[in-house]
């Protein structure tokens, strides 16, 4: 159903998208402050501080406790603001994916994405907007509405759409069955839908929505490329090992330790996965100023990055920079690389593959060339498992999407939580509907004749 | 003709069929001085087709009638042959009553409160045309000549209109079961400017029950406990009369497809739009080729009379192939057929011509309810009879329609649907129809309604009293299972493990208990420490409904708390679409014709994007803000 009122909170990205711009994130509502308050880290709670005021601080993922980006964050209470609502802004600079990512978590603290013109029309309907302007507000939100429709459409590809259809389809199923036992309750062709199918039925459409939510990082990185730091050591073999995969001398390479003192960025596209690959200042304690914002930076680049690429010297015992380097990587996907194999081993295998803890460690020689290929084909598989390649797939990377999946994914599992609970069918029933309805936003189709055209032309119904 | 001044009145209402008498009944129960006019008396609460009333959203539709006043509940619980509670094994926002009708008694009862009722004049005759001055209907004209005059007049004229009936190659003009058809007036609604559509619907044969073996039958007995529509019903018919299940098979699909030429469906001969979910026969087989047998309901149609009407076999096939497929039927090879099924066409009106109140957009003073609305079933008719009929009251005493909303009643969903959406085909109700199934239950349709039947007039004053002791019940109940604590005890213990539950260890608040599926209320009742204080049958339901199902009726709830804002918000009648640019060119030709009363019923029409309702708000808004400032 559409929301005409301004009763709920809205979210969305209120800046034209793109590279290097500031982009803010938008909430405006009754539930604005609290809901950026669950994402903020800063030296005070967002309730706390004055109206009209801007915050530095962490915007944290509740769930894993990661922070996903530096912020500035303005509050603005009610009534002087653009929508006469409390609105907060979230200003990210870490570009599309940090902002999406940030959204992203905005839309799962019950806070609803925006329809476009949304933010206007409430300005509107609150009276902060005069007659004169009214005119231009409806065209506003005829342009925008347009306009996002095609992108929307454009942006339900091939495969997710056909997904979609294909879960609806099966959702249809047990609705219509489950239909024709309350409304035919003596026609005795068609299947009984008992608690335990419909269980079972919607568990197996909680998994294809599991599958396809999985897949939103995976379309995120299809299109935004793979953050890839390459962090080790000193005179590791960083740099050439990024210039070997961008086939181009791009970073200076040369035996001083300490020679790359700033980040070095090159795009690669290694078995169709875009990489951004970034190369770091090695990592170590030092008093050189220049080099120490470099190391700052490499730090920074390692905590938003999607993969790690960790260099460890073959030829020399691990250190304790080695083993912080470990710890640094936390919980990002990470290959270990042993690199300068055609010299002799010095270090300890067994003590890389403690630290690696079931990571991959793959051996190379950037002198020899050897074992880049490996590498590469190790990097692919980390990101697409089973052999799927990206033609099949389906990716869902648009942010409305991912909203609306994972808001089916909840009511499918409402259904399950019923079915559990040993309350009647056709209660579960009710949350199956309302996944129906949701799946279907996102393939644009609302229409609620379905459900009775399915039920005629599936049954042959009398009585 | 010569015409006469015949008398006036301030309701009339042209029809006496299952929606008519609702409307006379309560339009005159209202206050209104009411006329009702029929073809023939013999047709008064007629059942043409099947000898049955309620089932799936239906019998709800049946219970909403009674908790605002109206009669079908009282006059089925009367003439009853059998009833059963449907759907026992699912949730309770899907249970539902059916009865078997004795068709001729339940005739006579109806006819029979229509002739007591005061203020509610019962006369034969054929409406020819309205009276209609200055786009206000003023009155009807019967064929004889009389002219009755009138503040509003309801049409309710079922299937009669230009009604055709085909059985083969034979057709003829007929309203159902032979009755006159009523040609002239469809003629002049056409002339006043309405849209009518040409619908179909059939019937299947009669046949003599003395010569059905039932032998060869599955048996359908009614429920033994004692049931009943109205929350009126006291006294329950004892010796109930069963129905019997038999099947169609090879031979006789065989039959009907060798003659599928003589089909009038297949042949081109019917014209009109029949509805899928009553398919005739012929249909079923041609659409659905792989079943090898379709279900076949008999129901005696009365104590009185050896009729059995084979439900399922709805058809038009020639008399002749009716008889052979009969034959073919496992206890009824030897059957005499009484009368042969047969398909009527009839021309309906366009339901979005008119507004929620069932009144015309076109003609002021004009409603009309039931089949002529494009509707099927008795329940479907008598539920807009009631509303066309308290709405012309009201309007002949000077007040505001009732409108009641989809979350209010299985009506509400029924007429909204019907003036928002229209329909292509004979509408029927489905319990899929509406969005808030879990509160448009049959077990509280009194919670419901019984207060806005009160407060029209429906209502008496001591059933109002009984009703609002047991509302007061159930809250007492309520808070009494909130605060009172189950203890663990050795008779918990016992109670829990019969019941399969998993026993308790802590203290408990009873309704916590009340939730587990395993349990209902009489055993939560019963571990209370003062469970001698128990609570009528009807109470203890409402109780445990309403504790089991929290979570879900609350999530409706809140979904109707944003409907109703929508609403709230109030569309003017002359509100000039055209003008309004932003909206759709399809969107503004829908809203239109539709001209919806509230933004609510303007998102709801087919056509309409988001979007244009946006736009429609901001214009309306500008509209509120240019009179504040000018
Ligand atoms: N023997 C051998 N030498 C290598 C290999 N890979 C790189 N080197 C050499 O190691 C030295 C350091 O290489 P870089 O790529 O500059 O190392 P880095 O990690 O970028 O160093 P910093 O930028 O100083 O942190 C250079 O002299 C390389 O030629 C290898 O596989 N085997
Ligand atoms: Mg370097």
């Amino acid at each position: 159903m559409i929301e005409l009122y301004c009763e709920d909170t809205i979210a969305a990205i209120s800046t034209p998208v793109g590279e290097g711009a500031i982009s803010i994130v938008r909430l405006s509502g009754p539930e604005a402050i609290q809901a950026a308050d669950r994402l903020f880290a800063g030296k005070r709670t967002l309730s706390e501080v004055p109206s009209h005021t801007m915050h530095y601080g962490r915007i944290v993922d509740p769930g894993t406790g990661r922070t996903i980006e530096e912020a500035m964050v303005s509050v603005m209470k009610k009534p002087k603001t653009f929508t006469r609502e409390d609105v907060v802004e979230i200003n990210c600079h870490g570009g599309l994916t940090s902002v999406n990512r940030v959204l992203e978590l905005v839309l799962d603290q019950n806070v609803r994405l925006a329809e476009p013109g949304e933010f206007t029309k409430r300005a509107f309907l609150n009276g902060r907007i005069d007659l004169s302007q009214a005119e231009a507000v409806m065209d506003l939100i005829r342009a925008k509405t347009d306009q996002a429709m095609d992108v929307a459409i454009g942006q339900v590809e091939g495969t997710l759409s056909r997904l979609i259809h294909q879960l609806r389809q099966q959702l249809l199923d047990i609705l219509a069955a489950v239909e024709v036992n309350i409304d035919y309750p003596e026609y005795d062709d068609a299947e009984v839908v008992t608690g335990r199918l419909l269980r079972d039925r919607s568990i197996a459409v909680r998994k294809q929505v599991d599958h396809v939510l999985s897949t939103a990082r995976q379309g995120k990185i299809l299109r935004e490329g793979l953050s890839t730091a390459i962090i080790g050591r000193p005179n590791v073999g960083k740099s050439s090992l990024l210039n070997h995969l961008i086939h181009e001398n791009r970073a200076i390479v040369t035996d001083v330790p300490g020679t790359t003192r700033d980040i070095i960025e090159d795009y690669v596209n290694i078995h169709g996965i875009p990489l951004k690959l970034i190369d770091t200042a090695g990592i170590r304690e030092t008093e050189d100023t220049v080099e120490k914002i470099g190391v700052e930076r490499s730090r920074t680049a390692l905590k938003k990055a999607d993969l790690v690429l960790l260099l460890i010297n073959y030829h020399e015992e691990l250190t304790e920079g080695d083993r912080q380097l470990f710890t640094l990587i936390g919980e990002t996907p990470a290959i270990i690389i042993l690199n300068k194999t055609d010299l002799s081993g010095g270090v300890s295998i067994d003590a890389v593959e403690k630290l690696a803890a079931g990571r991959q460690i793959v051996r190379i020689s950037l002198l020899n060339e050897q074992g880049i290929p490996e590498l590469e084909e190790s990097i692919a598989s980390l990101f697409f498992k089973n052999g799927v390649t990206q033609n099949e797939e389906a990716y869902v990377s648009n942010t409305r999407h991912i909203a609306l999946l994972k808001k089916a994914r909840s009511a499918i599992s409402d259904a399950i939580e019923a079915a559990d609970q040993g309350l009647p069918v056709d209660m579960a029933q009710i949350d199956i509907k309302r996944t129906w309805d949701i799946l279907g936003e996102i393939v644009g189709d609302t229409v609620s004749d379905s459900l009775i055209n399915e039920l005629f032309s599936k049954f042959c119904l009398g009585k | 003709m010569k015409g006469y001044q015949a008398g006036t009145y301030d309701v009339i209402v042209v029809g006496a069929g299952h929606a008519g008498v609702e409307a006379g009944l309560a339009s005159a129960r209202m206050g209104a001085k009411t006329l009702m006019l029929t073809i023939s008396l013999e047709g008064v609460a007629f059942m043409p087709c099947n000898p049955s009333v309620g089932g799936p959203a239906k019998g709800v539709v049946v219970r909403e009638i009674d908790a605002l006043g109206g009669e079908m509940g009282h006059n089925i619980d009367k003439t009853y042959i059998q009833m059963r509670m449907l759907n026992t094994r699912k949730g309770p926002a899907v249970r539902a009553l059916r009865a078997q009708a004795d068709k001729q008694l339940y005739q006579r009862a109806m006819k029979k409160t229509i002739e007591d009722t005061e203020n509610l004049t019962l006369r034969q005759g054929m409406v020819e045309r309205l009276i209609v001055e200055d786009g206000v209907c003023r009155g009807v004209v019967v064929a004889t000549g009389a002219e009755y005059r009138a503040k509003a007049v309801v049409l309710t004229t079922g299937v009669y209109l230009k009604g055709k009936i085909i059985i083969g190659e034979l057709q003829y003009e007929s309203g159902p079961n032979n009755m006159q058809a009523s040609v002239s007036l469809s003629e002049h609604l056409k002339e006043l400017g309405f849209d009518l559509v040409r619908f179909k619907t059939g019937t299947p044969p009669r046949v003599n029950g003395r010569t059905i073996d039932y032998s060869k039958t599955e048996i359908q007995p009614g429920d033994e406990e004692p049931l009943a529509f109205s929350y009126d019903t006291k006294e329950f018919i004892k010796d109930q009369i069963p129905c019997w299940l038999t099947y169609t098979n090879d031979e006789t699909h065989k039959i009907i497809n060798e003659n599928l030429d003589r089909s009038p469906i297949y042949s081109g001969a019917i014209v009109g739009t029949g509805p899928r979910y009553c398919p005739s026969i012929e249909t079923k087989i041609v659409r659905f080729s792989d079943k090898s047998r379709h279900q076949l309901f008999l129901e005696p149609e009365g104590k009185e009379t050896k009729e059995v009407y084979v439900d399922g076999l709805s058809t038009s096939m020639p008399e002749e192939i009716q008889r052979k497929m009969l034959a073919t039927i496992p206890g009824l090879e030897q059957v005499e057929m009484m009368r042969p099924g047969y398909a009527i066409e009839y021309d309906a009106m366009v339901p979005t011509q008119l507004w929620p109140s069932l009144e015309t957009k076109k003609i002021e003073g004009l409603f009309t309810a039931g089949q002529i609305n494009g509707t099927s079933g008795y329940e479907e008719a008598a539920g807009q009879g009631l509303m066309g009929g308290i709405n012309a009251a009201r309007k002949a005493l000077g007040k505001e329609p009732v409108i009641l909303d989809r979350a209010q009643a299985y009506i509400g969903v029924l007429i909204d649907d019907l003036v928002t959406k229209g329909t292509k085909e004979p509408y029927r109700l489905l319990t899929s129809r509406a969005e808030y199934r879990l509160l448009l239950r049959h077990d509280n349709a009194d919670l419901r309604l019984t207060e806005l039947g009160h407060k029209i007039g429906l209502i008496r004053e001591e059933r109002y009293q009984r009703f609002l002791v047991k509302k007061q019940l159930i809250e007492q109940e309520r808070t009494r299972l909130a605060v009172t604590t189950v203890k663990p005890s050795e008779e918990a213990a016992e109670l829990l493990e019969q019941r399969g539950a998993a026993p308790i260890y802590e203290p408990l608040k009873a309704d916590r208990l009340l939730k587990r599926p395993e349990l209902n209320y009489h055993d939560v009742a019963s571990l209370l420490p003062d469970n001698g204080t128990a609570v009528p049958d009807d109470v203890g339901e409402q109780v445990e409904i309403q504790v089991k199902y929290e979570g879900y009726i609350n999530k409706q709830l809140q979904q109707v708390e944003k409907m109703k804002r929508m609403e709230k918000k109030k569309i003017p009648q002359d509100l000039d679409y055209s003008v309004i640019d932003g909206i759709a060119t399809e969107a503004r030709q829908k809203l239109d014709k539709v001209r919806p009363i509230s933004v609510g019923q303007a998102s709801r029409v087919s056509g309409v994007n988001p979007s244009d309702i946006a736009i429609l708000l901001v214009y309306l808004e500008q509209g509120k803000l240019a009179r504040k400032t000018g």
